[in-house]
């Protein structure tokens, strides 16, 4: 059972002549939280698309689940499991919030599924995630109608709608406030007790810090630290990184 | 037929030269396609536009092409920020660009055939310029037509006119960085709105340039500035998108390819090489020849 | 409203339509009709990708041309056979189809303007190719005979009415049930955020390659009457701009979210397009037709991005809030 359920392999990418990411070793067990920060343009984000498909790594490799991800479309990584929210917020603008949750359970639950889906239950399973999130009353209202905070909220929400054992959130509470940010927390945390394995990138440092139960530290396209918040937060190298020299 | 050396060097010579004028043609694309990503299927009918101003001017008043290209720049630049004033505010600003903004300009390139014909019919057109006819420029068995080198030789000084503002003042630094980063733009002083303006702007004046080096080249009707869209984009493409020299290496190429298979199978089938390029290209190497 | 109530609906009109224009016995009726119709359906099948999924398609001259020539291709190979048109549209249908798959293959994993360059350009490749081929008749043109009888009703210049009818009831039905239906759905999603899509589990470019192919077929299938419909076929009408311009014209016009919308510019501007044409004064010049369509698309586009069905589902949008 101890197989690490996401193992990252020297994972390298590249943008013409500069170097976003290199070297990465990054091994996440079921069921963990990890913690993922750095500065600004750290490749934090390159790193998420590597993984889910969005961007093809260089080099290295990626396991998830004992599948080798190589040659996988996000697609095909969101069916084994893997899913992510966007750093700014992406709901498909001309569907309803609950449509917009439709789709994942479309594409990726009814196809996981196979036959033998009970498709009538698509309403019902919607309208439970609406409620998770406390968007429950909005379901009909457009995604343009909804404040920042509902929108991230969406964006987790659709997340989820995939069934995920992996769940990648990426910035999630950047522009909230401390309330709406202890709302996304507890909402990430119930999920987390569901069994959900979970990787939170963020900024936050007091979110990070409550939540994860490893912190991996990203600086120039490299890991500079992986381990227990405390231990890492006192890394000479992550203070240097964080408050210069 | 009889592919004898001579047929194939000055076949090639020629391709080279018509290269050097495709690569004026593409440059303007290549800084709004491939520096602003704003995908100007359009630009052939700027070109055709200038094609016929020039022949006006040289109808009416006997100016040489150049010059009525030189003269007319200020229009076209005004012209092109106009039509990038729209776009931005009925797409940019909208995030509709990808359909509507295309269908914009496929309008706009479609408007402006339309109106050509009405106004000038289907005939062909010509400028006269006492060079043009004159006996070509000889270096053994290779021969230089006047009226494909002096396009070729004008082509090649306003790509490096271009190179040289892009690099050299800070509006034209502004240019090439503002597709990469807006914020810093912001932060340098810089409206990346503004800047885009001018890119723009800039990117149709060339058109003027390059419509009165496609007249002396050959005469021209209406219906052949879609002709050039392929060759446009798969130059644009193969050369790196916004990399000036890359778009020079591309044009020749495609400009050699074209004349030899001109010579060989003959000229109904130049099209067909443009797309061709493209083709490969996208599915090869999109990046380009010397792009990311 | 379910599927099949809707075909039948749709069908019950189109019996209608037909029993009026019989009724009022103008042959020119049927002609004009025709190449309504036509539009009908070109602008449908554009919007199946244009429209739903956002992937602009230039080429609509390149699709319908193929259709049409694979047609005057087989009546020459099978000359002295008379073969029925359903079965030349099957073969429009599928040569179209097949080159619709086979270009969005090489170009859908790229962005969405190259794969719209790439149709641009395919045009242009397609019409060079077809003016340099001598069996088709190249440069020169094409005739085709009409049959003296036609099958089923009186003149053969109705039998095409009728046929064209038929593809048009089948390419709205189709596009309507697409719309309803999951395929639409990921279609939208496609639309509104292609890389949200694919992290939501959406097979992008499985759903875009249906979309061209579907496109295609129903452009071919158009197409392929069409040597019939003027007798005398060249590539410069076969390739007419006017087909470019319009079938996407219309579905900006009329609307490109739903099925309707196309319908609607296509009626509209096919009938403005026709009365212009019969018309003394603006008949003697017939680009200034296509100059109208051309400034109504930039017109619309820039000022009423949603069109004509846009327009009147905010009216409601807003009616029903106040």
């Amino acid at each position: 059972m101890n197989a690490p359920l996401l193992e990252v392999t020297d994972l390298g990418k590249r943008f013409g002549g500069f170097v976003a990411l290199e070297g990465i070793q990054l091994s996440v067990t079921s069921g963990e939280r990890v913690g993922l920060i750095g500065p600004n343009g750290s490749g934090k984000s390159t790193l998420v698309n590597c993984l889910c498909g969005t961007l093809r790594n260089d080099s290295g490799r990626v396991r998830f689940d004992g599948r080798d991800l190589k040659g996988l479309a996000a697609h095909q990584r969101t069916r084994l499991g893997m899913a992510r929210s966007f750093q700014l917020p992406r709901p498909f603008g001309s569907l309803s919030i609950a449509a917009n949750l439709r789709v994942p359970l479309l594409y990726t639950v009814k196809a996981r599924a196979g036959r033998g889906f009970d498709e009538s239950s698509i309403d019902a399973r919607a309208a439970d995630l609406l409620a998770m999130v406390g968007l429950a009353d909005k379901g009909r209202r457009l995604p343009r109608d909804l404040s920042q905070v509902e929108m991230r909220k969406l964006e987790l929400a659709r997340a989820m709608a995939a069934e995920p054992k992996l769940l990648i959130a990426d910035e999630a509470m950047a522009g909230l406030s401390h309330s709406e940010i202890d709302d996304i927390l507890a909402l990430l945390r119930r999920l987390s007790a569901e069994g959900i394995t979970i990787i939170l990138i963020e900024h936050i440092m007091r979110a990070v810090m409550s939540f994860s139960e490893r912190l991996v530290v990203l600086v120039a396209g490299r890991k500079i630290a992986d381990g227990p918040p405390d231990e890492v937060i006192r890394n000479p190298e992550v203070e240097k990184a964080y408050l210069g020299e | 037929m009889d592919l004898t050396a001579d047929l194939l060097i000055n076949a090639t010579v020629a391709g080279l030269l018509l290269g050097g004028f495709y690569a004026a043609v593409t440059v303007g694309v290549s800084i709004s396609f491939g520096m602003l990503d704003i995908v100007n299927i359009a630009h052939p009918a700027f070109i055709m536009l200038g094609a016929y101003a020039a022949f006006r001017l040289n109808d009416a008043f006997g100016m040489d092409p150049i010059v009525a290209g030189i003269v007319m720049l200020p229009i076209f630049f005004l012209m092109g920020a106009a039509v990038y004033g729209i776009y931005h505010v009925a797409f940019e600003r909208r995030g509709q660009e990808s359909l509507r903004g295309l269908a914009f300009f496929f309008g706009l390139l479609f408007v402006t055939e339309v109106a050509l014909v009405l106004v000038y019919g289907v005939d062909y057109r010509f400028v006269q310029a006492p060079y043009i006819d004159a006996p070509p420029l000889r270096f053994g068995m290779i021969e230089l037509p006047w009226r494909m080198l002096i396009p070729c030789v004008v082509a090649l000084l306003t790509i490096g006119l271009l190179q040289i503002y892009l690099s050299r003042t800070f509006m034209g630094r502004a240019i090439a960085a503002v597709s990469q980063d807006p914020l810093a733009l912001r932060l340098m002083a810089a409206n990346p709105v503004r800047v885009k303006l001018v890119a723009f702007a800039l990117s149709i004046a060339t058109a003027s340039i390059s419509g009165s080096l496609l007249i002396m080249i050959q005469p021209v009707e209406p219906s052949m500035g879609r002709d050039f869209i392929g060759r446009i984009f798969a130059i644009c493409v193969l050369g790196g998108m916004g990399s000036f020299p890359g778009t020079v290496l591309a044009a020749m190429l495609l400009g050699v390819v074209e004349s030899i298979t001109a010579t060989i199978f003959g000229p109904s089938w130049s099209p067909a090489v443009a797309f061709g390029f493209l083709l490969l290209t996208l599915a090869v190497r999109p990046a380009g020849l010397l792009g990311r | 409203m379910n599927n099949r109530l809707f075909l039948v609906l749709a069908l019950a009109i189109a019996v209608a339509v037909f029993v009026i224009c019989r009724w009022f016995a103008i042959d020119y009726l049927f002609f004009a009709g025709y190449q309504i119709l036509l539009y009908v359906v070109l602008a449908t099948a554009w919007n199946i990708l244009g429209g739903y999924t956002g992937y602009v398609n230039f080429g609509t001259a390149a699709f319908f041309a193929m259709g049409a020539y694979s047609s005057v291709a087989l009546i020459k190979f099978f000359s002295g056979v008379a073969l029925p048109i359903p079965l030349l549209m099957v073969a429009g249908g599928l040569v179209s189809g097949f080159v619709g798959l086979g270009m969005g293959y090489l170009t859908l994993r790229l962005r969405g303007v190259f794969f719209s360059i790439a149709t641009l350009a395919l045009a242009v490749v397609v019409q060079t190719l077809i003016t340099n081929w001598d069996y088709v008749g190249g440069s020169r043109g094409a005739y085709t005979v009409r049959p003296m009888v036609a099958p089923i009703v009186g003149s053969y210049m109705q039998y095409l009415f009728l046929l064209m009818l038929s593809l048009a009831v089948a390419a709205i039905a189709t596009a309507r049930a697409i719309e309803h239906s999951e395929l639409g759905y990921g279609f939208a999603t496609i639309r509104d955020d292609e890389a949200a899509a694919e992290a939501s589990g959406v097979p992008t470019l499985r759903l875009k390659l249906i979309a061209t192919t579907l496109t295609g077929m129903f452009m071919g299938m158009a197409g392929a009457p069409y040597p019939y419909y003027v007798t005398y076929l060249d590539p410069a009408s076969g390739f007419n701009l006017a087909f470019a311009v319009n079938s996407i014209a219309m579905p900006l016009i009329g609307g490109t979210t739903t099925w309707a919308g196309p319908l609607i510019g296509a009626l509209l501007l096919g009938s403005v397009q026709q009365i212009a044409t019969v018309s003394t004064v603006l008949g003697t010049h017939p680009e200034v037709n296509l100059l109208i369509v051309g400034l109504l698309l930039i017109a619309f586009v820039v000022a009423a991005p949603n069109g004509i069905v846009g327009f009147f589902q905010a009216r409601l949008r807003q009616s029903r809030a106040a």
